[in-house]
C-alpha cells in the first residue's frame, strides 16, 4: 500500500512540476491521503483468523445445520407445509428461483476465494449468481445480509461470536457453532450453513530467530518475554475482545510497545525487525513464506473461527435449490487447501476465478470440462494450469514494470472504463444533488438572522463520520449498492458547498455591499446583483473541493457493492495485487486531477468581469 | 443658512424606456420610488427646516456608548464636518441620517421628516453616500456604478445622468465609463464614488472620510475639486474627517466629537477664537491651526 501512496504522490508531484497550480498538487496529495486511508480500511474489520486444522466435520454431526436444511421440516418455523416442496422440485417450479443469488464477500483474499467458490458451484448447478464481493466490513456485509440486500457470504463463527454477538468467548468449536447458529436464527432469522471444514484463527507469530533465541513455543512463553518485545497488531486486533484485550487478560501479555499496523505492512515490519510480534491468520499464505513461527495458544484463549456460509433467512426458505448446492461444500475444505489457495492469490497473483475453478475440480464437485459430478474426488489436488501460469509470469517479468502495467491496463481496459463510468455517474449524481440543495440553502442561511453557523456546523459533523460507518448506518434504510453510495457522497458534498456559499455571500466585498446598501439597494437586490455574483467564484471553489473529495471518497462505494474505481482497489488490496490496485487508483487520481482542473476553469469563468481570480 | 440649488429639478423622470444595458436593467417594479418623489417635494417645500437634524440621539453597542445625547443641525446647502479621533462616534452619527444606524433614543430628522417614518430604502436612494474605500461594485463598469441610484429608481436616463456626474468630477465618461474599478487609480476611484453619490442629484450627501485613503497630493487635489463642485451644486453635505485642515477648507461649520459626545459646533473661526473645551483647543493646536 505504501507503494500506491507513493505513486499517487508522484502523480501529484509530476502535476506540480509540469507547472500546474500548486493547488492541484495539494489536492492530489489529499487524494493520496485518502487512498492511504482506504488502504487502512480493510484491516479495520478483521480478516478472520485461525490455527489448528480440524478434520472436516460432516454437517450431520451437528444438530443445527443438517436439521436447518430446508426440506427437513423439523426445524422450520411451521411445518413442512410451509415449504413449496422438496428442494429439487421447488427449484424448478418457483419462478423466483430465476433471480440470481446475490453472493458477497468481505474484503480479504480468503473471503473472495470462498465466495467465488460458492458462486461457481451454484453456476455449475445451473443457478444464476450476482457477485457483490469486497463488502467493507463485518458490519456492512452482515448488515446487508440481515436486510436481504445479499443472500449469502462466507463468515467465521468466532467473528460472529466476538464481533457481531459480543458474547462470551468459548473454546469448543461445536458449542460455538451451535450457539452462534441458534442466536443468529433467533435474532435475525439468519442461518448458518454447515461448517466448510476449516478454521482460520488468529496466529500470533514471531521471527524464527526470535523464537529460538528466547525459546518461545507458546503464548505463555511469549507473555513471559513480552516486556522486551515490540508488537505490531492490526487496529482491529487491538480493539476486539478476542484480540489484544483478551490476550492481556488470558496471558498477562504486556508488550514493551504496541504499534497499530496495517495488514499490508505488518509482515514486512516483522521481517525487517520493525516489530517482534504480529497477529496473523492461520490460513495465511504469508506465514510459511516468511518462515515465521506461530506460537501455540496453550491456554485455548482464541475462540474457534470455523468458516461457513451465512445466509439470509428469507433466502433460505425461498431457495432450497441454492442451499442444497452450497451445502455440498460442507466439511470438504481443510486448512491446508485453503492456505494454498490464499498463497496462490496473495503471493502468485492468480485470479480468484481460476483458484475457485481449480478448487471445485480439486474437491470433485465440478469436473474440469465443466460437467458436474457429485462424487468427491479428493485425490486430485494439484491445481492445473500451473505451467501455463509460470510461463506467463516469466514472460511478464522480462518486460519492464511500466510496460507490464500498461499492457495490464490495456487488457483490462473494458473493465476499467466500466468502473470509471460508474465512478463518474456516482460523482455527478451526488454532486449535482448536493449543489442543488446546498447553494440555495447557503443563500437562505445568509438571510436568516441567527443560527446559520450552527446549521453549517451540524452539516459539518457529517464530514466527521467515517465513510464506512456512514455506509453501515444506512444499510437498514437503503441496503447496499448505488443508492446508499450516492446518498453518502451527497452528504459528504454538502458541507464544502454550503460553507463556501454561505461564507462567500456573507463576506462578499464588505465595502461594496455597504455602499450599495447605503445607496438604496433592497436586501434582495443586494443578494442578486452584488453578493451572489461576487461570491460565485467562492461557491464554485466549494463545488470544486466537494468534487475532488467526492471522486476520492467514491472509491469507498466499492465496499457496499456500488462499483466504481474502488472495485479494483478493494480487490487488489485484498489480493495483494499491486497492479489491480493501481488500475483503480491511477484512473481515480487522474479523474480527480481532471475534475479539479475542469472546475478550476469553471471557477475563473463564473468570476464576474472586473474581479480577478488568482 | 444657505439655501438653493442651481441644479435642475431632482429626479427628472421620463416614462420608462430601457436602460442601455440589457442585463443590468432594473426590472424590479418598485413602488417605493413614488414615495421618493413625494419626499423630495416635501423637502423642497420646507426651506426653513434644517436639512439634517439629530436631537439628543443615543446609540449603544453593548456596554459602549457610541453616541451620547448628540444634537446637531445641518442647514440646507451647507457643509458640516464631523471631526474627532477614531471611535469618537463620527461615523455612527453620519450613518444615523441614512438609516444605516438606528439610534436607541432621540430623533433623527431629514428634510423635516423623522427618519424612522421612512422606508429606509427610499430614504437612502435620496441621499448620496461616499465611503473611505469608495465601495464601488468591482464587477460593474465605472458607468454602471455611477448610474446605480438612478437605475435603482428606475429612471430611463440613468446612464445619461451617470455621464453627467462623471463629467462633474472631471472624468471623461468616454474614457473611463467602460473601465473596471480595479483599473483606476485610488484618486480616480474616489472621484467615481463621488460621482455615484451625486448622480441621482440628491439634496444631501454623506461622506465618510472620502479622501482618507489617498496620498497627500491626490487628496488635496480631490479636496479642491470637491469644494468647487459642492459650491456649485449647493448640496447639503455632512462630512466625516479626522483631518482638521480638510474640515477648515471644506466646511461651513465644524462639529468636534469626543467619546460619543459633541464638544462644540461652530464656524472654523468661532472654534479658533472661542474653543468651548480644552479638547477643542488641543485638537486645533495639534493640527497646527491657531
Amino acid at each position: 500500500m505504501g507503494r500506491v501512496v507513493l505513486v499517487l504522490v508522484a502523480v501529484a508531484a509530476a502535476g506540480g512540476a509540469a507547472g500546474q497550480p500548486a493547488v492541484l498538487a495539494g489536492q492530489a496529495a489529499l487524494l493520496a491521503g485518502q487512498a492511504a486511508l482506504l488502504a487502512g480500511q480493510p484491516t479495520l474489520f478483521a480478516r478472520e483468523p485461525a490455527p489448528a486444522s480440524r478434520r472436516p466435520r460432516p454437517s450431520a454431526d451437528l444438530p443445527g445445520p443438517s436439521a436447518d436444511l430446508p426440506g427437513s421440516s423439523a426445524d422450520l418455523p411451521g411445518s413442512s407445509a410451509d415449504l413449496p416442496g422438496s428442494p429439487a422440485r421447488s427449484a424448478q417450479s418457483d419462478p423466483s428461483n430465476r433471480t440470481p443469488v446475490i453472493i458477497a464477500s468481505k474484503p480479504f483474499a480468503e473471503s473472495y476465494i470462498l465466495a467465488e467458490i460458492f458462486a461457481q458451484l451454484l453456476e455449475a448447478r445451473g443457478i444464476a449468481v450476482d457477485r457483490r464481493f469486497g463488502l467493507g466490513a463485518t458490519e456492512i456485509a452482515f448488515g446487508a445480509l440481515r436486510e436481504g440486500a445479499i443472500d449469502v457470504y462466507p463468515e467465521y463463527t468466532g467473528t460472529a461470536l466476538a464481533a457481531i454477538l459480543g458474547d462470551e468467548l468459548q473454546a469448543d468449536a461445536e458449542a460455538v457453532y451451535r450457539h452462534v447458529a441458534g442466536a443468529f436464527r433467533e435474532r435475525w432469522d439468519a442461518r448458518w450453513l454447515a461448517p466448510l471444514g476449516f478454521e482460520n484463527t488468529y496466529a500470533i507469530a514471531v521471527r524464527r530467530e526470535t523464537a529460538e533465541a528466547l525459546e518461545l513455543a507458546t503464548l505463555s512463553d511469549l507473555a513471559r518475554e513480552a516486556g522486551g518485545l515490540r508488537a505490531g497488531f492490526t487496529p482491529d486486533f487491538i480493539g476486539r475482545s478476542d484480540g489484544l484485550p483478551g490476550l492481556r487478560a488470558a496471558y498477562g501479555f504486556e508488550a514493551a510497545e504496541v504499534l497499530p499496523l496495517l495488514q499490508a505492512v505488518k509482515y514486512e515490519a516483522l521481517v525487517e525487525s520493525g516489530v517482534d510480534v504480529i497477529d496473523g491468520y492461520s490460513t495465511d499464505g504469508l506465514i510459511a513464506r516468511y518462515d515465521l513461527v506461530v506460537l501455540e495458544d496453550d491456554r485455548g484463549f482464541f475462540p474457534p473461527y470455523e468458516a461457513a456460509g451465512l445466509v439470509n433467512g428469507d433466502f433460505w426458505r425461498r431457495r432450497p435449490d441454492a442451499i442444497a448446492a452450497l451445502s455440498e461444500l460442507s466439511g470438504l475444505l481443510d486448512e491446508e487447501r485453503v492456505r494454498e489457495w490464499n498463497r496462490r492469490a496473495e503471493s502468485d497473483g492468480d485470479p480468484v476465478a481460476d483458484i475457485a475453478r481449480d478448487a471445485l475440480v480439486e474437491l470433485g464437485l465440478v469436473v474440469s470440462d465443466g460437467e458436474e459430478t457429485m462424487e468427491p474426488n479428493l485425490a486430485e489436488s494439484a491445481p492445473p494450469r500451473e505451467s501455463e501460469r509460470e510461463s506467463a509470469t516469466a514472460a511478464e517479468s522480462a518486460r519492464s514494470p511500466v510496460v507490464g502495467f500498461a499492457s495490464y491496463m490495456w487488457q483490462n481496459r473494458t473493465d476499467i472504463l466500466g468502473h470509471a463510468r460508474r465512478h463518474i455517474v456516482l460523482v455527478i449524481i451526488s454532486l449535482g444533488a448536493a449543489a442543488l440543495l446546498a447553494i440555495p440553502a447557503g443563500l437562505v442561511l445568509v438571510r436568516a438572522a441567527g443560527g446559520a453557523e450552527g446549521v453549517i456546523r451540524g452539516i459539518g459533523l457529517v464530514q466527521t463520520i467515517p465513510s464506512l460507518a456512514l455506509l453501515a448506518f444506512m444499510i437498514p434504510a437503503l441496503g447496499i449498492g448505488v443508492v446508499p453510495a450516492v446518498v453518502a457522497l451527497f452528504l459528504y458534498s454538502l458541507f464544502p458547498i454550503l460553507r463556501n456559499t454561505y461564507t462567500g455571500v456573507r463576506d462578499a466585498n464588505p465595502a461594496a455591499v455597504d455602499a450599495a446598501r447605503a445607496l438604496g439597494m433592497t436586501p434582495a437586490q443586494l443578494l442578486r446583483h452584488v453578493r451572489f455574483p461576487l461570491a460565485a467564484p467562492v461557491i464554485m471553489a466549494g463545488l470544486r473541493t466537494a468534487a475532488v473529495i467526492n471522486v476520492g471518497t467514491a472509491t469507498i462505494a466499492a465496499f457496499i457493492g456500488a462499483g466504481g474505481l474502488g472495485d479494483p482497489i478493494v480487490a487488489g488490496l485484498a489480493l495483494s495485487d499491486t497492479r489491480m490496485i493501481l488500475s483503480g487508483a491511477i484512473p481515480a487520481a487522474a479523474l480527480a486531477l481532471l475534475v479539479d482542473a475542469g472546475l478550476g476553469l469553471a471557477e475563473k469563468r463564473v468570476a464576474p468581469g472586473g474581479v480577478a481570480v488568482e | 443658512m444657505t439655501v438653493g440649488r442651481d441644479s435642475p429639478t431632482p429626479n427628472g423622470r421620463k416614462p420608462a424606456a430601457s436602460v442601455d444595458e440589457p442585463d443590468t436593467r432594473n426590472d424590479e417594479p418598485d413602488a417605493r420610488n413614488d414615495e421618493l418623489d413625494a419626499r423630495n417635494d416635501e423637502l423642497d417645500a420646507r426651506v426653513d427646516e434644517p436639512a439634517l437634524r439629530a436631537h439628543e440621539i443615543v446609540k449603544r453597542y453593548g456596554a459602549t456608548i457610541a453616541l451620547d445625547r448628540v444634537s446637531l443641525d445641518v442647514a440646507r446647502g451647507s457643509c458640516v464636518a464631523l471631526v474627532g479621533e477614531s471611535g469618537s462616534g463620527k461615523t455612527t452619527l453620519l450613518r444615523c441620517f441614512n438609516a444605516m444606524v438606528r439610534p436607541d433614543a432621540g430623533s433623527v430628522v431629514v428634510g423635516g421628516r423623522p427618519v424612522a417614518s421612512f422606508d429606509p430604502v427610499v430614504l437612502r436612494r435620496g441621499i448620496g453616500y461616499v465611503q473611505q474605500e469608495g465601495g464601488l461594485l468591482p464587477h460593474w463598469s465605472v458607468l454602471r456604478n455611477v448610474a446605480l441610484v438612478p437605475w435603482l429608481r428606475g429612471e430611463a436616463d440613468a446612464e445619461e445622468q451617470a455621464r453627467g456626474a462623471l463629467d462633474q468630477v472631471g472624468l471623461s465618461p468616454g474614457r473611463f465609463g467602460d473601465r473596471w474599478p480595479r483599473d483606476l487609480s485610488g484618486g480616480q476611484r474616489q472621484r467615481v464614488a463621488i460621482a455615484r453619490a451625486l448622480a441621482g442629484s440628491p439634496e444631501i450627501i454623506l461622506l465618510d472620510e472620502p479622501f482618507g485613503a489617498l496620498d497627500a497630493i491626490t487628496r488635496s487635489e480631490l479636496r479642491r475639486s470637491f469644494h468647487n463642485l459642492r459650491a456649485g451644486m449647493g448640496v447639503t453635505s455632512l462630512l466625516v474627517t479626522h483631518d482638521l485642515h480638510e474640515a477648515v477648507e471644506l466646511a461651513d461649520e465644524i462639529a468636534v466629537m469626543k467619546a460619543g459626545a459633541l464638544m462644540q459646533v461652530g464656524r472654523p473661526h468661532e472654534l479658533l477664537n472661542a474653543p468651548a473645551h480644552e479638547y477643542v483647543e488641543e485638537l486645533l493646536e495639534r493640527a497646527g491651526i491657531g
